[in-house]
């Protein structure tokens, strides 16, 4: 029981990060109808906005302590970040401390000028051409994408702690009734879910009780009368961009704790979320969310030594799986309309 | 690469001349050389194929600064080393037989094929007489078992897995690291003093040879000492998060989790055993505890606080007090501001005894290089008396048993020795289980 | 002759020639000059080239033709190199049983993900083919270790049956890939001089199974079934109220693309026998795909340009290095070359990437037809102006520019 719970917290968690990205994913594909591969991308530039912004507040000046030395008897260079000169040691540590969280504010602006250059420097170009184009223009993409990051960044993952006050466990448990360290879930892993949470829900909310969200989904549903009723869908479409690489820049910034970034990060999420809006239902961003969360806890259920026992190898295979099954026996995915992407 | 310069219209302008000048060419065949890729009387180049992306970056990077700095004390740059407290002094700073020592990189992406592919690329088009590195077994048998064919010497970097110098040994390849066994046979003792003699342990194991090296002997050694294994659950390489194999761990009613992962994933398992909460249970009636059988300062650093307590095992550390180890890590210190790894450590080694068996062989021939090095005694190179064995091409030395600090001086101190093993305590029989079914086979020199 | 019109002919015997002078096209530079790296003429990246030819060849004969893509491929070609692998260790050293069983088994496989898969199409068929072959790879990386190899890849060993040949050469070694007793790693080095040509076994072998695999595709792209994957192509609506069904026709054109990706598994194993499970990853289906488009999809002799030229990128370019280019530009004024240097270097060595990427994005905007269609265009510009009486030096444009490419 008590492995159950904590599987579901896993693929919850897992789920979170899975449903974040393929709301972009799905959105951008429902109002522009375009398959962009870059997405996956923009969820790893969101996780180096945060790595960016922890070495800006990392940036010191050198002292030279001659009380102390290093490994090699020389005395020891310290390296005071500027921030603690600035706001006294105390102050400037938390600073530090929080760089991940505060991160948010630093990407919005960010991801939202990339989402935007992105959508009118290239993407706008292949609205008419084929799908197949435009996989392989934003594949190539994204590929110059993390390479750039690779080039600045390096190859290594780099370590992104979550604030002190977040980590450690939390004895879940004890809370309902189960033995103390029965189920222990890490804070941050919950912060990670309940900031999901209301990320999804600002999204939704946004598209169902503004004028905005309601022509949005006007010209999702039928493009061509929206547009003849004189109403200009290009720009409101680019601001979905826009939104769309927010929600992936975020998803990314908030799960470096969980997994220190790297530069190909962003493509080894990018099949998954794929296979997550196909699984949901292409164009569908209730069924993106729910496939998210769907695919995510059969993962985690999938890797229990129990059932691996039973089934070699499921835990490897088993999305892949869902997804052939699904678009054999229901090719509209989940919840997909009719019609979408069916030439 | 060395540092070729040159001016485009030169070369063409060269080119052209040498091309006019030509009326019968001589044709020589391949078979005209008595091995592959005899160096001319100038210069020799070796071939450094390290993973430069991937899960053991980190510790490819440490690797190619090991290397890039070997090559200067052998060309007689720099401080020199630990040339002069290496027992053999054959070598005296001009190079290898008098050929100045350049070398090639590649990337091996930790990848068998990627890795194979760089080293082919190296030895047809470079002309590297030697291929040493990797920092992964996978790799390192791959790479070995190409060396072997293509009639070159493998001096492998870090690699752990018995299979290395075990069923996978070739007579082309040598290792100068530790392997699984002697990590066992050192951690048990400790480990028993630590925790005690009725320990339930948990394994979570990188899904490849080292891993399964690594498990294998782990279970063998504390199931003697009486401990009893609950469960022992293979992740894939990689993984990146970990919690869905870790989560079950704490009610499975074991006490002890054994991570056997190296790299980037011992750095993720790690710090997410610690924020499930691991450290802080009871189970039991004891606390829990986390070993990791193979320790890096390298993966400490990436875990940070994590690894506080944690007893491992490691080939080398820079604060060992010998003259060898202390001279290394002062030279390699000086050019980069930190201390070596044990990575960097194994790679600086294996290119000063492949330069040495050289020397002393008189030949870059691989037939004598692998005579030279075969039943070879020395000392000085930090891990006190080594023999490389000539049944299975295995270094046997003094194993270092480590502990996470509590509370670290600086950056870089962050594991203490707890305990070094004598080898005599770690060498075993050649016909021990563990390193059965495979045989060296002849040395290939190749064309 | 051969059944080839005369323009494919021509261009049946260009590709045979470039095959055969490739090691002495590939190695320009004199061995000593510093320009020395641009040369390709060693039997790895040569292999490569080729066999990775085969490959697009291939891929282009789906994907080119029908429009169908598939992210997948890879998979076949690790299925391929396996199965190769296997045959030596179980029959015989000799590569050509290794090849066919490679042939058979791709094909195999690929007639039963093609069946499935093809019961999709547009991007749902992509991801059908990409969930198939992530599949492959994941388990082939972990459960199916016995057979694969895992991690380490799948290699011979001196325990091997072998039933057909020798367990261990007489030294106690692993024997060699041969083909009827001609070793596959057998290369001579002629020196000329300051220039050096190797010229191998394994690079000529792979030499020959390329241009009858290349004679093939052109057989298949001249023949009415080929007419019939075109017509797939560009009305698959059309074809069905006449009365045809497009799927045998479709799923012909996989299998054989798959076994076109088998064959080049199998080569693959024939010169290096170890087979890895990182050559059935998604993003080595995604560099075929590249190889196709790059070259130019539907073409005849697209592919195998994109093929060579991403292979070579990827052996030269990521081998330049930062002093390298600091020889190139040693005549410019210092801060003129260091600026140069600094600019340059993401996109060299470690970089490579970068570039590829790059050239990818610029080629899908502006020349969505590849090398082909940019070579076409350079031949017109070239003949308009000779017509126009102002352009003294005619068509020096690639070889390219004459394929007529469909």
């Amino acid at each position: 029981m008590e492995t159950i719970i904590l599987q579901i917290l896993n693929g919850l968690d897992k789920g979170s990060a899975y449903a974040l990205i393929a709301l972009g994913l799905t959105l951008i594909f429902g109002t522009l109808g375009v398959v962009n591969f870059a997405h996956g991308a923009l969820f790893m530039l969101g996780a180096f906005c945060a790595v960016t912004l922890n070495k800006i507040f990392n940036l010191s000046f050198e002292a030279i302590d001659p009380t102390r030395t290093d490994f090699l008897g020389n005395p020891m260079v310290v390296n005071t970040p500027y921030v603690e000169a600035w706001f006294g040691p105390e102050m400037g540590h938390s600073i530090i401390d929080w760089s991940v969280p505060l991160s948010i504010l630093f990407a919005i602006p960010i991801m939202a000028f990339i989402g935007v250059a992105m959508e009118r420097g290239l993407i706008r170009y292949f609205y008419k051409r084929p799908h197949a184009d435009q996989i392989l223009v934003t594949f190539g993409l994204a590929i110059v994408l993390q390479e750039i990051v690779k080039a600045f960044y390096g190859a290594n993952p780099i370590p992104m702690p979550a604030p002190e006050a977040f980590t450690g466990s939390f004895d879940f448990g004890r809370w309902i009734g189960f033995d103390a360290y029965a189920i222990m879930y890490p804070y941050w892993r919950l912060v990670y879910f309940g900031f999901a949470a209301v990320v999804i829900g600002a999204v939704f909310a946004f598209l169902r009780y503004t004028t905005f969200g309601m022509v949005v989904r006007a010209g999702m549903a039928d493009r061509e009368t929206v547009g003849l009723l004189g109403i200009d869908i290009d720009k409101r479409f680019v601001a979905m961009f826009a939104i769309a690489s927010i929600v992936a820049g975020l998803a990314g910034v908030m799960y470096t704790p969980i997994l220190s970034p790297n530069y190909h990060m962003g493509m080894d999420f990018l099949v998954l979320s794929f296979v997550v809006v196909v699984v949901g239902g292409m164009g569908s961003l209730e069924g993106a969310v729910a496939a998210g969360f769907l695919l995510g806890i059969l993962q985690s259920f999938a890797s229990m030594s129990q059932i691996i026992e039973f089934i070699p190898g499921i835990n490897q295979v088993i999305i892949y799986l869902v997804a052939v099954v699904v678009l054999l026996t229901r090719p509209r995915g989940l919840m997909g309309r009719k019609g979408v992407m069916e030439d | 690469m060395s540092t070729k310069s040159f001016s485009r219209r030169g070369v063409l302008k060269a080119g052209a001349a040498t091309g006019v000048g030509l009326a019968l060419p001589t044709i020589f065949t391949g078979s005209a050389r008595a091995f592959t890729n005899e160096p001319g009387a100038s210069s020799v180049t070796l071939g450094f194929n390290v993973p430069q992306t991937g899960a053991y970056a980190d510790e490819g990077a440490d690797e190619l600064r090991a290397y890039m700095l070997a090559v200067e004390h052998l060309n007689g740059e720099g401080d020199g080393g630990m040339l002069s407290t290496f027992s053999s002094q054959a070598l005296d700073g001009t190079g290898i037989l008098g050929r100045r020592v350049e070398y090639v990189t590649g990337d091996t992406q930790t990848s068998s094929d990627a890795a194979r592919s760089s080293a082919r690329s190296m030895i047809e088009r470079d002309g590297a007489i030697m291929i040493t590195g990797g920092s992964s077994s996978g790799v390192a048998i791959a790479v070995q078992g190409l060396c072997q064919d293509a009639g070159v010497i493998f001096m492998a970097g870090l690699t752990h897995s018995n299979d290395t110098t075990g069923k996978d040994r070739r007579a082309n390849g040598f290792r100068h690291f530790f392997n699984t066994e002697m990590s066992g046979h050192a951690l048990a003792p400790i480990l028993s003093n630590a925790y005690g003699n009725d320990r339930k342990a948990y394994h979570l194991t990188a899904d490849y040879t080292w891993g399964w090296s690594q498990e294998n002997s782990m279970r063998t050694y504390t199931e003697a000492l009486g401990w009893e294994t609950i469960n022992t659950v293979r992740t894939p390489v990689g993984a990146g998060d970990f919690s869905s194999y870790l989560t079950p761990v704490a009610n499975s009613g074991a006490d002890v989790l054994i991570l056997n992962h190296y790299g980037g994933d011992m750095v993720n398992s790690l710090t997410q055993a610690v924020q499930f909460g691991l450290r802080d249970m009871m189970a039991n009636g004891k606390t829990f505890e986390i070993i990791v059988p193979l320790f890096s300062r390298l993966m400490a650093r990436g875990a940070g606080s994590a690894i506080e307590g944690i007893y491992g095992s490691t080939n080398w550390h820079w604060s060992l007090q010998d003259e060898g180890s202390q001279a290394f890590t002062r030279s390699f210190g000086t050019k980069y501001g930190f201390p070596p790894s044990q990575a960097a450590h194994t790679c600086y080694v294996q290119t000063l005894l492949y330069a040495d068996a050289v020397q002393r062989g008189g030949s870059f021939n691989p037939c004598s290089v692998v005579e030279a090095l075969e039943g070879y005694e020395f000392d000085g190179l930090g891990n006190g008396p080594t023999l490389y064995r000539a049944e299975d091409h295995q270094c046997f030395k003094d194993v270092l048993v480590v502990r996470g600090k509590e509370n670290p001086e600086n950056d870089y101190d962050l594991l203490e020795v707890v305990e070094i093993t004598p080898r005599e305590t770690v060498t075993y029989p050649i016909d021990h289980p563990d390193f059965q079914g495979g045989s060296l086979g002849s040395c290939n020199p190749g064309a | 002759m051969l059944g080839l019109n005369k323009a494919d002919l021509r261009l049946f015997l260009i590709v045979i020639a470039m095959l055969v002078f490739a090691p002495i096209l590939l190695n320009p530079f004199p061995d000593t000059s510093g320009m020395a790296q641009f040369n390709a003429g060693y039997p790895d990246l040569m292999q490569k080239l080729v066999i990775f030819g085969i490959f697009a060849i291939g891929f282009n004969i789906l994907f080119g033709l029908t429009g169908y893509l598939s992210f997948g491929h890879a998979a076949f070609l690790g299925i391929g190199s396996y199965t190769g692998v296997w045959m030596m260790k179980l029959l015989t050293m000799n590569v050509i049983p290794a090849l066919i069983a490679s042939v058979v088994v791709a094909g195999a496989v690929s007639l039963l993900i093609g069946y499935v898969s093809l019961r999709r199409s547009g991007i749902y068929f992509s991801i059908l083919t990409l969930a198939f072959a992530q599949m492959f790879y994941s388990l082939a990386y972990s459960v199916l270790t016995p057979i694969t190899g895992g991690e380490s890849g799948l290699s011979l060993s001196t325990d091997d049956p072998r039933i057909f040949g020798v367990q261990a050469t007489d030294g106690g070694n692993i024997p060699v890939p041969t083909v009827f007793g001609l070793d596959m790693s057998h290369a001579v080095t002629l020196d000329f001089g300051a220039w050096s040509f190797t010229i191998s076994t394994g690079y000529y072998f792979a030499a020959i199974i390329m241009a009858l695999a290349f004679y093939l595709a052109v057989r298949i792209f001249r023949s009415p079934f080929g007419l019939m994957l075109r017509a797939v192509k560009s009305n698959q609506n059309r074809m069905n109220y006449t009365g045809l069904n497009p799927r045998p026709y479709t799923l012909a054109a996989f299998v054989i693309s798959g076994m076109y990706a088998g064959l080049a598994g199998g080569l693959m194993v024939a010169m290096d026998p170890l087979a890895g499970a990182e050559r059935m990853l998604w993003t080595a289906s995604g560099e075929v795909v590249l190889m196709t488009i790059l070259g130019g999809a539907g073409t005849l002799i697209g592919p195998i340009l994109g093929a060579g030229l991403i292979k070579y990128l990827e052996s030269i370019v990521s081998t330049i290095n930062d002093s390298v280019v600091h020889g190139w530009f040693a005549p410019l004024p210092d801060w003129l070359e260091n600026t140069l240097v600094t600019v340059l270097h993401p996109f060299i060595g470690k970089g490579w990437h970068l570039t590829l990427g790059l050239v990818f994005v610029l080629v899908v905007c502006f020349l969505p037809g590849g090398i082909v269609e940019g070579g076409k265009k350079l031949g017109n510009l070239f003949r308009r102006k000779r017509s126009n009486g102002d352009a003294p030096t005619p068509g020096t444009g690639s070889t390219t520019a004459e394929q007529p490419g469909e």
